[in-house]
């Protein structure tokens, strides 16, 4: 495909998109086959190898573009649906071996798998695709690096349908990290027809102009209001999409966002505040499904450079003075699973995460403060992150009370978004702060990579233990059948029972309030509109 | 001096103003304590991944080098590229500008309708009732803040009443926003002859203009209740009634003209106020306005959108302080304007 043409098929889909009978009033759109999705915030990119693309682009790489694998399905106890971590399903490829050593995986793409220009997805869009999400560095090349793919030189294109990986050791990670969005499949030819010498990965064309294979293409894209996704006829990745066009529109007023779901205007109002799912709750007019999200977890971190934190009677002072159910019914809504009063102080099993063995309890509370360096009590500031108000103010309030009842002063300390980044994960110089770290991939494991270990990013407890780091490095990659493992898992959450660095307050929920009508809502790790499997 | 002579001085003179700001704004968003390279980064960045973003924004560079190279890319009439929405900062101000001066217009033309007649009348019926209803609600417009005036109409007449359009922006969810000629949908859809993209950018609008006009209403009325008091108790105004002018001919020729001076001043003031104010309004309403985009772009420390911005609006203040100025000789022929 030359220039030429490639200009011809992206102005006709720009004309078709312009002329198309776009229907007249809302009441046409349900007729079954369009969904209007609402969200807060605001889609900056379609291209997630983009530096500054946001989180909420994601969604575009999940709905617009392949990858080779994806994850099944199961069904939660309330009857909602997830995605299961353990059921590694194909997406673009039609299967895929694994060599003995673990080291070498192949995969056999998918003989009809077209991009939506009709030219076929051949092994070396995938190498180029893979290569290009490691050369452009940021956070696609953290987490591709997560699965233990760190160098071009792993990825080969055997022949136009064989793709190989070659890891550097064995690792359990390699192929859930395949289901990631960043490891998206991208057209190669129609992209370096776009490529310059200061541009090779052509960027600046896929930011505005997606080149992919998946079950939606862009239809429309008005930056800053609203994204149109139209269904890909031709998809063979997965079961074809229910909805012919869903509109993702942008309001950022949390109150008219509600108004839009209770007067049944659109379908989907994806994460909402717990409060509002409270309440919707009760509203047969509306379906609220809230989903545990796994790995992941609400904690006041500790900072070991801080004085008093570095005495454990301190921590745990403070671990018995938190008022756990207080916080969950006040700044959760009571939506989330509860992560306080274990009974056994051991850990016995490898559910992660899992309840820690503090409740609230004041008098042991002044107990240990009293056997502490400082048995008066001292003053600290409670910082959190502005962007996560809703939960993390109330929050922030009550254990400023809580906490001033056995000695403690806490005063509050209210960091805008973009400071918080520098000063809580990157400078970690916050003495006390509640911090919301989840892992995409679902093993506790990654959990502590990400937060127990020296220098990572989400460790802002600066928390550095050589028994954690062994733990995590002879773990991280380890298969959950060897022998060894689960005794491991159970020593590193004994850890961070005894040495509390990061105390959990819960594990949150996802949130979303849809039409009684609308099926399909599916959770997924990385907490994004999926739109493919939703019915009307 | 002739008058396109005066305009040009006037904008010659605007140019070290223009510049000034540029300096300062530009030495303001690199002082933010968020360091935008942190940002972008994403959820699980390492050390050397926010080095690479910082090279990549050309942050790691001496701070004059980067002045240096904003103006020179200012001189070809490039703002940047804003890292939080990946737009070139002139096409996002080029869409959102009009919408918020759209939104503005519509809403100071409510206001004025009603300020103007509210405030002469007060002025007329001193201290009677009507000038008391005149205080309480102009007092009300202006002590409710505008997103919660603007959630209770949301709440009445979307929800309650459904006889308003869903709020979700500048056109109905599923119409085509008309070609982009002017940028003024209620321009640009009549000019393309889809009179239906008119209609339905109109209902979308009255809500939040009337949002916005209930709080501008309180400066404009009261200000011209006081210059018509002022204006009434003049002797130009006895010598009329003496000379048994009829009550129209006073009022309008020569209480009115004279009364309007201060208020095109205050109406100036509340432009360019509301402008900037109508932050709360946009969120409520989804409208994809300046405001907004300026306040995320400063909480994630995206310089060139701020930048960019700053720079809109300080000329738009420039070209507005002239107008008011234009405005003045047509309402009182004995003002000049001068360079």
């Amino acid at each position: 495909m030359n220039r030429r043409d490639l200009l011809k098929t992206t102005s006709g889909a720009a004309l078709g998109a312009a002329m198309l009978p776009f229907l007249k009033s809302t009441a046409l759109a349900q007729t079954g086959d369009t969904a209007v999705v609402v969200i807060g915030n605001t889609i900056n990119s379609l291209d997630i190898h983009r530096s500054g693309t946001n989180r909420p682009s994601y969604q575009v790489a999940v709905n617009v573009y392949d990858r080779l694998v994806s994850f099944g399905t199961r069904t939660l106890k309330d009857g909602s649906l997830a995605y299961d971590y353990d059921k590694v399903i194909p997406e673009l490829s039609e299967s895929w071996t694994i060599s003995p050593d673990r080291k070498v995986i192949t995969f056999r793409l998918k003989a009809n798998a077209k991009f939506w220009d009709g030219s076929p997805v051949t092994a070396e869009d995938v190498k180029w695709s893979f290569d290009r999400a490691l050369a452009l560095g940021g956070f696609p090349k953290v987490q591709m690096g997560a699965g233990g793919f760190v160098d071009p030189s792993q990825f080969t294109a055997l022949d136009t349908r064989t793709f190989q990986v070659t890891l550097q050791r064995p690792s359990k990670l390699a192929l859930p990290n395949l289901t990631v969005p960043v490891a998206v499949i991208i057209n190669s030819k129609a992209a370096k027809a776009k490529a310059t010498a200061a541009d090779p990965w052509a960027a600046e064309f896929l930011h505005t102009n997606p080149q992919g294979s998946g079950a939606y293409k862009v239809e429309r894209w008005d930056a800053g209001q609203q994204l149109v996704y139209v269904r890909n006829e031709d998809w063979v990745g997965g079961p074809k999409p229910a909805l012919r066009r869903i509109i993702i529109r942008e309001v950022p007023s949390q109150a008219t966002r509600r108004a839009l779901i209770e007067r049944g205007d659109i379908q989907l109002s994806f994460q909402i505040p717990n409060k509002d799912a409270q309440e919707l709750a009760s509203n047969n007019k509306v379906k609220v499904v809230g989903s545990p999200i796994d790995n992941c977890l609400y904690v006041a971190c500790m900072n070991y450079n801080f004085d008093p934190f570095k005495d454990a009677n301190v921590r745990k002072a403070v671990a018995f003075a938190i008022p756990y159910k207080q916080i969950f019914d006040q700044a959760a809504f009571g939506r989330g699973v509860p992560m306080w009063g274990a009974k056994s102080a051991k850990a016995t099993t490898t559910v992660w995460p899992q309840a820690f063995p503090y409740d609230t309890d004041l008098n042991q509370a002044k107990a240990l403060l009293a056997k502490s360096k400082f048995p008066n009590g001292f003053e600290v500031p409670l910082s959190f992150d502005l962007g996560e108000a809703d939960w993390g103010e109330p929050a922030a309030l009550l254990i400023q009370e809580s906490l001033g009842r056995i000695g403690i002063k806490v005063t509050l300390d209210k960091v805008p978004g973009a400071n918080w980044r520098t000063l809580a994960l990157v400078e970690k110089k916050l003495p006390f702060l509640l911090e919301n770290f989840g892992g995409w991939l679902n093993t506790p494991c990654y959990y502590f990579y990400w937060a127990y270990i020296k220098g990572a990013l989400f460790n802002a407890s600066n928390y550095d233990d050589p028994t954690v780091k062994r733990l995590v490095d002879e773990t991280l990659h380890m298969e959950p059948s060897d022998p060894t493992y689960a005794p491991k898992i159970r020593e590193l959450i004994q850890k961070a029972f005894d040495d509390l660095p990061r105390i959990p307050l819960w594990q949150p929920t996802l949130e979303s309030a849809m039409s009684p009508r609308l099926n399909g809502y599916t959770f997924w790790y990385h907490r994004q509109v999926d739109a493919r499997s939703l019915k009307l | 001096m002739s008058r396109l002579l005066v305009i040009l001085s006037r904008f010659g003179q605007a140019v070290p103003t223009v510049f000034g700001i540029l300096v300062v704004t530009f030495l303001m968003t690199r002082a933010l304590p968020g360091d935008p390279a942190a940002f972008f980064a994403g959820p699980a960045a390492t050390p050397e991944s926010i080095a690479e973003i910082r090279a990549k924004l050309g942050l790691d560079r001496p701070l004059l080098a980067q002045f240096g190279q904003y103006l020179s890319d200012l001189a070809q009439g490039n703002l940047g590229q804003s890292i939080s929405t990946g737009q070139p900062v002139v096409k996002e101000l080029a869409q959102r500008l009009p919408a918020s001066l759209e939104l503005t217009l519509v809403a100071l033309a409510f206001s004025i309708a009603v300020a103007l007649p509210l405030g002469i009348l007060a002025a007329l019926h001193q201290d009677t009732w009507i000038d008391q209803l005149c205080r309480f609600t102009v007092t009300a417009g202006v002590s409710l803040p505008t997103f919660f005036t603007g959630l209770v109409l949301v709440y009445v007449f979307y929800f309650l009443l459904g006889i308003a359009p869903t709020p979700l922006g500048r056109i109905d969810i599923i119409s085509l926003p008309p070609p982009h000629i002017t940028g003024f949908y209620l321009i640009d859809a009549p000019l393309a002859g889809e009179w239906s993209t008119a209609w339905s950018a109109l209902k979308q609008l009255i809500l939040p203009a009337i949002t916005l006009a209930l709080f501008t209403l309180a400066p404009l009325a009261r200000m011209t209740r006081a210059a018509m008091l002022q204006a009434m108790g003049s002797d130009y105004i006895r010598t009329a009634r003496a000379c048994g002018l009829s009550q129209r001919k006073i009022l309008v020729s020569y209480a009115l003209r004279n009364a309007l001076l201060p208020v095109v001043t205050t109406l100036g003031m509340v432009f360019s106020f509301s402008l900037g104010a109508n932050v709360l309004v946009e969120k409520v309403f989804s409208w994809p306005g300046i405001g907004s985009y300026a306040i995320e772009a400063l909480v994630v420390s995206d310089y060139a959108a701020v930048q960019g911005f700053v720079l809109a609006m300080a000329i738009l203040f420039v070209v507005l302080n002239l107008c008011v100025d234009m405005v003045y000789t047509v309402i009182d022929p004995r003002l000049k304007i001068d360079g």
